[in-house]
């Protein structure tokens, strides 16, 4: 499902270009295409423009530049109402003084369909979200959960085929937010529907979406499938921003093919794959996931590089092991391992030494 | 918890999800444990040393309570001298009535025999009586007070006592009688069974009289009658208060409503730019203002002259706009329109620009989404403003004064005219309380179709 392939694409985004005050680039030249059926994720701190793209989408911002289509139609020049794209607002913006049913009639009544087939779908849309015995109530009578799934299925209700979401959990508490996830998730793939979906929360975006497009400062840094964003980042902005992550910082000694020798600014000489790294001589900043490292010499390859390590603090998470090094000047190197029988649990102020497989130890942009 | 589940009205016909199920199950149990909670405590509960709780905690708060009171009693003290005590004074006017009965004390009981209807004058003795009463008040000067107030009922009489006044006081009450003829010798008006009829319908110590006037009705020996077609006004001018008042009303509404949307959506400087200019006739005296209007809208006012000189309107027949209703319409509409703006502005501030996005991305029209979504929830705000609008409205005095003519005066200003030149304070009074009482009645009619929950005032 998460395949792109060029020539079904419904959502499209050319070259668009967006800015508010005619100074600054809030949205700079973004390009993307979707298939039918896919849940695509942006995701992006705060201000990186996620929702400025899904109001240009949703067609209450206008493109400054390039061109937006749905279906192979631009529609740059189509009011928002007539563009019969579906939408969940962060704040539900379900309308006070309608009852649930009547929110859910709304889109129905202004399509002019008939009563009977209006209360028809109204019922269904309800039961998708497993709320058919509140249609009667005031969504100020409903719970944050239950606000959030009227919400979702007022904007399915008219079986729109593409669906927007601005950070529809962000006001939910943690147990029920995983909740949601993964009913949104199941009824969208039930459904079949196009969702883009807008989230700051990574773990969110990894549990959701076939791709997820990370966003910042008006740039999409990196366009996967979740795994890939994870386990391939393309350069230190998306290796910091998914997961946690170390970094150590040096210059390239060597490249050879998928192996390159970095050498970090205390001297000591690690291996790595360059990612975007060219030539040696250039700065870079190496990247590794605190689960990939290892500290039990047996598990290494043969003539791998080890570097020197000082254990500053070990913390008992339960499923989990989290140790705080010293690695070549930096103090907040993290390790993760798995609570098994037969683990070390190293104690603050013992010295070991670390490697990794060069293919865990990605060497990106400075 | 299970029992609980399978009871509950909505995990019986729908499936729940889990997190709805949990809140319902928690709720039903929330429930189940205050009715047990409730069947378990048959007595008061006790605080710690025996005593029941509900007695210790109000001992506990009853210092604090007379200490709040001590320190509000001031302010308190004031609020009921300045303001209840004059409505309790103005309420009691409406009716009291005890002039006639003090003036005239041996008359009032006489005139008991009396049977007014019959046609034919009182009998001796009335005459004496009054003679005997008269000769007090005269000694008192009481007698052309109680003139006075007889004349509201029936005019003439205010002179027919101040000249048979002077007569009588030279009379010997004792000796002087018979009286009949005597004074019907003096004025022909004692000889008119009306005036007799006139005083014994009002000699009660309570009166509607000044309720039936308020609403062009007297007292007649045959019950109560409409005024003669020559005195009723008084009704007029309450249906022209409330009609214009509607008037003014909705052009507010109508002229502030926009005002209060931009207020609401501009950008912040632009929007304090206008709020200013919203409330700047605040910071104008209301005679200024009024004033200005008259120097707009007379005929050799600044709009007249602007259409003449465009060639819209003649010179010979420059338009009427001044003291007549439009302009105090148009005075009153201008004057009263923050007071509409700013409960509408207080809403609409509230109202996130979602909703609106939310109703267009469902489909709706530019107009579907402002007539469905937008404008149901700015009702609140439009009732508080129209209350507020309304009520100062109906009560307004100065603007119809001076712009009014006699055509657009109002209600208020024959209530100013009866306190400060015809004197009748009770009419003043009764028309008062009417006015009060409509108020009163509005803003029940309010609660109960809108609820005053629902207003906003900011
Ligand atoms: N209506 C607006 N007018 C001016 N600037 C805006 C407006 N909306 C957003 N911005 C700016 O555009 C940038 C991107 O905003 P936004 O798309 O809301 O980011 P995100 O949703 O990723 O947090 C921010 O710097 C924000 O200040
Ligand atoms: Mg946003």
């Amino acid at each position: 499902m998460a395949e792109t392939t060029g020539n079904d694409a419904f959502v499209e985004f050319e070259r668009v270009q967006k800015s508010y005050d005619g100074e600054t680039l809030v949205v700079k030249d973004l390009n993307l295409t979707m298939p039918k059926g896919e849940f695509l994720t942006m995701l992006g701190p705060s201000g990186s423009g996620k929702t400025t793209c899904l109001m240009m989408l949703a067609g209450f911002e206008t493109a400054t530049h390039g061109d937006i289509r749905l279906g192979g139609v631009s529609i740059n020049n189509i009011p928002p109402h007539k563009r019969g794209i579906g939408m969940v607002f962060q704040n539900y913006a379900l309308f006070p003084h309608m009852t649930v049913a009547e929110n859910l009639s709304f889109p129905l009544e202004v399509r002019k369909i008939g009563k009977a087939e209006r209360e028809e779908k109204v019922k269904r849309a309800l039961d998708m979200v497993q709320m058919g015995a509140f249609g009667g109530r005031r969504p100020a009578q409903l719970s944050g959960g239950q606000q959030q799934r009227i919400a979702l299925a007022r904007a399915l209700v008219f079986e729109a085929e593409l669906v927007l979401m601005d950070e529809p959990l962000g006001a939910l508490d943690k147990q029920l937010r995983e909740h949601m996830q993964f009913e949104i998730k199941r009824i969208a793939d039930n459904l079949g529907i196009t969702v883009v979906y807008v989230t700051h929360d990574q773990t969110e975006a990894l549990t959701m979406s076939d791709r997820v497009a990370v966003f910042d400062d008006g740039v999409i840094q990196q366009l996967a499938p979740p795994d890939v964003l994870y386990e391939e980042p393309q350069n230190s902005f998306v290796a910091q921003f998914i997961g946690e992550n170390n970094t150590l910082e040096g210059v390239v000694k060597e490249i050879s093919g998928d192996r390159c020798l970095v050498q970090l600014d205390d001297g000591e000489l690690i291996d790595a794959k360059p990612v975007n790294v060219s030539k040696v001589g250039e700065r870079t900043r190496v990247s590794i996931r605190p689960e990939r490292v290892e500290y039990n010499k047996d598990r290494l390859q043969e003539g791998a590089h080890t570097l020197k390590a000082e254990v500053l603090e070990f913390i008992y998470m339960g499923d989990i092991f989290r140790t705080r090094l010293r690695v070549a000047g930096n103090d907040e190197f993290i390790i993760k391992t798995r609570n098994a029988p037969d683990q070390v649990r190293l104690q603050p102020g013992t010295q070991i030494e670390i490697g990794w497989l060069p293919q865990d130890c990605r060497a990106l942009d400075a | 918890m299970s029992d609980l589940k399978s009871t509950g009205p909505q995990t019986a016909d729908a499936p729940t999800p889990e997190d709805a199920f949990h809140e319902v199950a928690a709720l039903e149990a929330k429930d189940a444990q205050e009715d047990i909670h409730d069947e378990r405590v048959k007595g008061p509960v006790l605080a710690a040393d025996g005593t029941p709780l509900k007695r210790s905690l109000n001992r506990a708060l009853r210092m604090q309570k007379m200490r709040a009171m001590m320190l509000i009693a001031p302010l308190l003290i004031f609020v009921l001298i300045t303001f209840i005590f004059p409505i309790l004074q103005m309420l009691w006017r409406s009716v009291e009535n005890e002039i006639v009965s003090q003036t005239l004390p041996n008359t009032v009981i006489a005139l008991e025999q009396w049977d007014e209807k019959s046609g034919e004058l009182p009998p001796e003795d009335v005459y004496a009586a009054f003679v005997k009463d008269m000769k007090v008040a005269v000694a008192n000067k009481t007698h052309t007070k109680l003139g006075t107030r007889l004349n509201y009922e029936q005019t003439g009489l205010s002179s027919l006592f101040r000249k048979s006044g002077r007569k009588i006081k030279k009379w010997d009450p004792e000796t002087g009688g018979p009286f009949k003829e005597k004074l019907i010798k003096v004025n022909k008006g004692w000889g008119d069974v009306t005036t007799w009829q006139t005083i014994k319908l009002h000699s009660s110590p309570i009166t509607a009289g000044y309720f039936l006037n308020a609403v062009d009705m007297r007292l007649t020996p045959d019950g109560v009658a409409m005024q003669p077609e020559n005195k009723q006004i008084l009704l007029k001018l309450f249906g022209r208060t409330f009609v214009m008042s509607l008037v003014i009303t909705f052009a507010c509404i109508a002229l502030g409503y926009p005002v209060a949307w931009l207020l609401a959506n501009l950008p912040a400087r632009s929007a304090n730019m206008l709020m200013i200019l919203v409330l700047l006739p605040f910071w104008t005296s209301l005679l200024v203002r009024t004033s200005a209007w008259k120097v707009m809208l007379q005929q050799q006012g600044v709009i007249n002259d602007t259409l003449v000189w465009l060639g819209l309107v003649d010179d010979a027949n420059r338009l009427v706009m001044i003291n007549n209703q439009f302009g105090t319409i148009v005075a009153m509409t201008h004057i009263l329109l923050p007071f509409m703006i700013l409960p509408m502005y207080s809403v609409m501030q509230t109202i996130p620009p979602s909703y609106l996005r939310a109703a267009k991305s469902l489909g709706a029209t530019n107009w579907t989404a402002f007539w469905r979504v937008y404008f149901p929830q700015t009702v609140p705000g439009i009732g508080a403003g129209s209350i507020l609008v309304f009520i100062l409205a109906i009560g307004y005095y100065i603007t119809p004064e001076i712009v009014g003519g006699t055509k657009g005066v109002f209600i208020s200003n024959r209530i100013a005219y009866h306190i400060s030149s015809s004197l009748n304070w009770g009419l003043a009074a009764a028309l008062g309380t009417i006015l009060l009482a409509v108020v009163l009645i509005l803003y029940w009619a309010y609660d109960k179709i809108v609820g005053i929950d629902n207003v906003k005032l900011g």
